[in-house]
């Protein structure tokens, strides 16, 4: 009821510049998706590929949060993350054509995205293994005195590996600047929630470590932004942890390899009458903030950086072989 | 050899490295020590002890039993402008952070295009001789030399122990150091101004003319004593301690055994798949029409490592089967 109320007001409080914003930034993740499915139908993109569609109001909501020197440790499905925090559009999709103009030069391809500007650490595909690099990078913020945070994405199929518990529990115990944020999206690849945890209140782990945690809807945009930025006026302020479970849905399948036959059409139409998109364009145009010519432009804005970017990717080019075993080593020298 | 002089002093392996963690902490506070017990209980072996007290448990910090988090928390920390000496107990429990090295410290530099490199260095203890059975006592070292992305280094003299620390903190990369636990209290002289040495070259022990024994780790001691027992009985033989196991410097042991025309290779590890095989196998590669005779490796015997003292000797390779085997192999083809 109280979650509620602090939507609305929140709501209320919004400037029709900052919901165009993220109307636009869950637009361009939604649409940049879309045709990354298409072209990897059209074998433009190989290997695996993990579409966000579905979880967007988390990334943007999310990245609204965080300042420029904070850092962020990611997951394997991670475009929408990388979009929302600002690497450009175009150099994800040539990564994932696998060119050499790609944010990881090709080599790391769509589980992979890395950027150093915006301290993105990766585009992590070992479930689990970011947690404890989050956890390093605060370490070090921490030791030279520096008030970033970190922002350690990962799912609930995460939750049940050991170095969620590991990663908490030192978090915790050295009070880290760590947000954990858990986009919940009920099914670990094929596998539901209730078929991994024998506890299904996510939060309750975070409880068991002392970590103050907290669970928001994670298809609400506004609902996220204000929990993201509760979460991380504590961290800042040097209480330590946090854990936050962003309650998800993917509408796409796992990846382009999956049937589905895990759970029934139904279930994802149900899910799909809250998309965080069109429930918040909706609220937008009932409060009267925006019309549907505004929508219109947004996506035709949208369609325009999501054909330039492949654009760039298609005048990408090939890493020349020669260079193959380059990055294995620093090329500089001992400091 | 008791020829102390004003110039070196007497230490051990342990306080040799102990020695390399203080000068490193005091050069560079970006340095910091973490693992199980490195603090209060002053290290499983006892090497870091004294250092809490002397830096504090911000830059000695003891870690839960949580050994996947404490080497990817390192790799986060080096990632985020710190030096983090990571210490890992035994190699046996470095596979519960199999996960961190391998896929995230060997692959990150690569996978973002050479973005992010992971100056982490990573010690453990290895080997067996000391009773502690089939969960205490492997040499993985050579199964951690499979693996590109990451060096791996094997200090077997006390030069070594105190100086490559150094050189590892200052590489750009993720570098892991095996210690052999046996080497611990091994006591020798050791220059005053001992200090930071090079990791990319193999070093030549003792000169020979024979047979050239390329080996590593606490092998080293066998394969000198070996060395002696062999003179006496007219055979030279080179021994080259590898010190690094990745990159091998194949210069190193390739121009030796060019000019001896043998090798044997003794190597703590087991046979199967290890880094005596891949010696061996540079070796054919190298220099095959300098050999004189077959490469013969001396390994462990491929058992989990029993406890039982006699098994576990028999076990492990042996200054003994060292002689005979070099004395088979130049008589043989002499």
């Amino acid at each position: 009821m109280n979650k509620q109320e602090t939507t609305q007001k929140e709501t209320d409080k919004i400037s029709r510049e900052h919901a165009l914003h993220l109307l636009y930034q869950m637009l361009l993740i939604r649409r940049f998706e879309d045709k990354s499915a298409e072209l990897y139908s059209a074998m433009k993109i190989r290997g695996f590929l993990h579409l966000y569609n579905g979880e967007e109001a988390v990334a943007v909501g999310v990245m609204q949060s965080l300042k420029p020197e904070d850092a962020i440790v990611a997951t394997y499905r991670e475009h929408g993350q990388a979009l929302a925090r600002g690497i450009s559009a175009g150099a994800i999709m040539a990564e994932m054509y696998g060119k050499q103009e790609g944010c990881s030069r090709g080599r790391g391809g769509s589980m992979h995205l890395f950027d150093a500007k915006t301290r993105f650490y990766g585009g992590n595909a070992i479930v689990g293994c970011g947690l404890p690099v989050a956890v390093g990078l605060a370490l070090a913020d921490k030791m030279q005195g520096k008030k970033n945070v970190t922002c350690c994405l990962f799912g609930d199929g995460a939750v049940a590996e050991g170095e969620f518990h590991e990663s908490l529990n030192l978090a915790a115990l050295w009070k880290l600047p760590v947000l954990f944020f858990c986009e919940n999206n009920l099914y670990a690849m094929g596998t539901a929630l209730r078929y991994s945890h024998s506890v299904a209140d996510l939060s309750k782990k975070a409880e068991s470590y002392a970590v103050a945690s907290a669970s928001v809807d994670g298809m609400d945009i506004l609902a996220v932004e204000s929990a993201a930025k509760e979460a991380v006026e504590y961290v800042r302020g040097g209480k330590g942890p946090y854990f936050l479970e962003f309650r998800t849905y993917r509408f796409r399948a796992h990846s382009m390899f999956d049937p589905q036959l895990y759970r029934t059409k139904e279930e994802v139409e149900e899910w799909k009458k809250r998309d965080p998109i069109d429930t918040f364009a909706h609220r937008l145009i009932k409060q009267g903030l925006i019309n549907d010519e505004n929508i219109k432009e947004l996506e035709m804005k949208v369609e325009k950086e999501v054909n330039d970017a492949v654009a760039f990717a298609e005048a990408g080019t090939w890493e020349p072989v020669e260079d193959l075993t380059r990055f294995v080593y620093s090329e500089r020298k001992r400091t | 050899m008791n020829g102390k002089t004003r110039e070196t002093v007497k230490t051990t392996y342990r306080d040799a490295i102990r020695e390399a963690i203080r000068e490193a902490m005091r050069r560079d506070e970006r340095v910091f020590l973490m693992g199980e017990d490195v603090g209060r209980y002053g290290g499983c072996f006892a090497v870091s002890k004294g250092l809490l007290e002397e830096f504090g448990p911000e830059r000695i910090r003891d870690t839960p039993l949580s050994e996947s988090t404490f080497v990817g928390a390192g790799i986060g920390a080096a990632l985020g402008g710190m030096r983090p000496i990571v210490e890992i107990m035994t190699v046996n429990f470095s596979l519960l952070a199999a996960d961190q090295i391998l896929n995230t410290a060997a692959t990150y530099l690569h996978m973002s295009g050479g973005l992010f490199n992971v100056p982490l260095v990573i010690r453990m203890a290895t080997g067996g001789g000391k009773q502690l059975a089939a969960q205490h006592s492997h040499s993985l070292e050579g199964w951690y030399a499979h693996i590109p992305g990451i060096k791996v280094l094997t200090p077997a003299t006390l030069e070594d122990a105190r100086g490559m620390l150094w050189t590892a903190l200052a590489d750009p990369d993720p570098v892991l150091i095996f210690e052999n636990s046996t080497l611990y209290n091994r006591e020798g002289e050791l220059s005053v101004d001992a200090g930071a040495v090079d990791i990319d070259h193999a070093r030549i022990c003792r000169q020979g003319n024979d047979i050239t024994i390329i080996t590593y780790g606490a092998s080293l001691y066998k394969v000198l004593d070996a060395a002696d027992i062999l003179e006496k009985s007219g055979i030279s033989a080179e021994v080259i301690d590898l010190r690094t196991l990745r990159p091998l410097d194949d210069a190193a042991y390739l121009s030796s055994v060019a000019k001896t025309h043998r090798a044997l290779i003794v190597d703590e590890g087991w046979r199967s798949g290890s880094i005596s095989a891949e010696v061996s196998a540079r070796i054919m590669e190298g220099v095959f029409y300098e050999l004189d005779c077959p490469v013969e490796r001396i390994c462990t015997a491929e058992v989990p490592m029993p406890y039982a003292s006699h098994l576990e000797q028999a076990a492990l390779p042996q200054t003994e089967t060292i002689v005979t085997t070099v004395k088979r192999m130049v008589r043989k083809n002499g």
